[in-house]
């Protein structure tokens, strides 16, 4: 397990290298002058002389690279040119927020996949198959902001059980907080719960076609100790894999929710950003986020070393 | 009885495929709905009963009724005519940033596949620099620095789409090269573009077929989310996402504005997702039955 988490670990560095070069890159990418972009036309051009020699970019771009490496090695990933706090600041204030947004989402995928999935392959062809694959299929098309509009009109606006927007920070208020956070995250929960309930059902079928199960109805045991006791371990593989796959899709999806939603999350960060044209923001954020990105991986990719022995020792 | 020639049989080949895709259940549906909106996209100026975007202040909000049968929006502006024209541009971004994705995609799967070596190794580290941000991500963040509109969003999309073709078909130039008749033509003497053009491209291309059927259901899906967010095309302009942005503020009083959009969203994706699974199905040998 050590030699695997090693070479997983190395493998990354080339890939972190590359990434920190294409966030640099995004800057030099902008048609016309950055600085021109960042700031209105009106601006004096002293401040736009003084913005230029802050980020650098008025010294030749390998001199630009190897000093916004540097600082980053050093944890320093530049400032909002807008607000002028640090990026990590920014990031620091924001990430409560989505990572409840996340930790709620998954919650409320697995309550509704597990049973649904588990149903769908047990009772395959029958109505609670059809309303599970149904299901699936819906929440693999619908876009998120839609069904966070769909949310919105019948919970916020028909029914008015729930507040439409706004962020109340469960561990400060736990019910007003909860309540806050129960439409953003049925809104990318549903979304990941689709998906699940897909891989699920699936793996579930080819489990329940293996010998080792036909082996255990010859037994005698009952359907739901097969499944309890043979199926399901087996089909949770490809479904932790499907989760690891869907991580860069929750964050996209987390970016619309937090906007639609007004929720103060590190998705929203970027979105502000953007229009901001606070381009050091963009890449700082863009930058963690990557990173961040990167590490889950690694580490849904040694969990599944460890779920499954075939691969540790391959 | 004489055998057919090989452009015959590839053309024999093609009708087994379009058959058993037209036998799948679901298949032709989806087939229906593309052409429907394929047809809305190019028809537009045609089928448009209004100006999509002449606004009418005075008509603003209206009910859908017999003379707007989807409505109007917050400037009054005819919400059937602003669908049909967003079609247009939902389609342009959803096969344009496919095609660009695919085309380059391709060839430097093609390239890695082929040169092996640091160029493979160079190649493929990039593709993997690139999958490693999540690809809302990427797309929002290169459209920033690309500007707004339909341009920016497809070369952002085509980007971020890129690496999936490159993996793909850089694994399938590894399986055909090692193959016998890769090796003929190669001991015959024919250079090497020679043997990617007519041997490696035709028999990769199955599964970067499939690949790209099922691309464009998620381009469109990204297209419009990039839209409402408000990169896509720029108002005035129609386009689904930015519909249904614009619309979100009236829940209450003029649902229509969201519906209409949506639904014209949700259901050219399940189309595609429709037809992409039959495509999956007629050219994958192992979902045959």
């Amino acid at each position: 397990m050590g030699r695997l988490v090693l070479r997983r670990f190395l493998a990354t560095i080339p890939v972190l290298v590359l990434v920190t070069a294409g966030v640099f890159a995004l800057i030099h990418l902008t048609p016309g002058d950055p600085i021109d972009v960042m700031m209105a036309e009106s601006v004096d051009a002293t401040v736009k002389a003084n913005l230029r020699r802050e980020l650098g970019l008025d010294q030749p771009i390998y001199v630009q690279y190897a000093a916004w490496t540097w600082r980053l090695l050093h944890g320093d990933l530049g400032r909002s040119i807008r607000n002028g706090e640090p990026v990590i600041e920014n990031v620091g204030r924001r990430i409560r927020p989505s990572l409840q947004l996340a930790a709620l989402a998954m919650a409320i995928s697995l309550v509704v996949a597990t049973p649904l999935g588990i149903l769908s392959a047990a009772r395959r062809n029958t109505s609670v198959d059809r309303v599970g694959t149904t299901f699936a299929l819906f929440g693999i098309c619908m876009p998120n902001f839609l069904l966070a509009l769909l949310l919105i009109f019948f919970f916020g606006v028909k029914l008015r059980w729930l507040p439409i927007s706004g962020y109340v920070d469960p561990l400060e208020e736990m019910l007003p907080g909860l309540r806050s956070l129960v439409l953003p995250a049925l809104t990318l929960g549903l979304a990941l719960a689709a998906v699940v309930t897909r891989t699920l059902r699936s793996s579930m079928l080819d489990a329940l076609s293996e010998d080792y199960v036909r082996t255990a109805r010859a037994k005698g045991l009952s359907e739901s100790s097969i499944i309890r006791g043979h199926v399901l371990k087996n089909a949770l593989i490809p479904v932790v894999t499907v989760l690891g796959l869907q991580l860069g899709t929750l964050i996209g999806g987390a970016v619309i929710t937090e906007y639609v939603f007004a929720l103060p999350g590190v998705g929203r960060l970027v979105v502000d950003a953007v229009f901001a044209r606070d381009y050091p923001l963009v890449q700082g954020v863009v930058l963690l986020i990557a990173v961040g990105f990167i590490l889950s991986n690694l580490a849904v990719d040694l969990l599944y070393g460890w779920i499954d022995p075939r691969i540790r020792y391959r | 009885m004489t055998r057919p020639s090989p452009r015959g049989r590839e053309r024999a080949r093609r009708w087994t495929v379009l058959r058993q895709a037209a036998r799948t259940r679901l298949g032709p549906l989806g087939v229906a709905v593309m052409i429907a909106a394929i047809a809305v996209a190019l028809l537009a100026p045609l089928i448009s009963p209004y100006d999509p975007l002449k606004q009418d202040l005075g008509n603003a909000l209206a009910r859908p009724d017999r003379a707007h049968l989807m409505g109007t929006d917050n400037v009054g502006r005819d919400v059937l005519s602003r669908m049909i024209w967003g079609t247009r541009v939902s389609l342009l971004a959803g096969f344009g940033s496919v095609a660009l994705a695919m085309v380059t995609g391709g060839l430097l799967g093609l390239l890695a596949g082929y040169a092996g070596g640091r160029t493979d190794g160079l190649v493929m580290r990039v593709m993997d620099a690139v999958l490693s941000f999540p690809p809302l991500v990427l797309a929002l963040a290169l459209g920033a620095v690309l500007g707004a509109g339909l341009t920016g969003v497809v070369i952002a999309l085509g980007v971020v789409y890129t690496p999936t073709f490159a993996r793909l078909m850089r694994g399938q130039v590894l399986t055909i090269t090692a193959r016998d008749y890769v090796e003929a033509a190669r001991a015959l003497g024919a250079p090497g573009w020679r043997v990617a053009w007519r041997h490696v491209l035709p028999n990769a291309a199955a599964p970067i077929v499939i690949q790209a059927s099922l691309s464009v259901a998620f381009a469109i899906l990204a297209e419009a989310s990039l839209s409402f967010l408000g990169l896509g095309i720029q108002p005035p302009g129609a386009s689904w996402g930015s519909m249904i942005n614009a619309g979100r503020g009236y829940l209450q009083q003029a649902p229509w504005i969201v519906f209409w959009p949506g639904t014209a969203l949700f259901v050219t994706v399940v189309g595609l997702n429709f037809m992409g699974d039959a495509v999956r199905e007629a050219l994958d040998p192992r979902l045959r039955k």
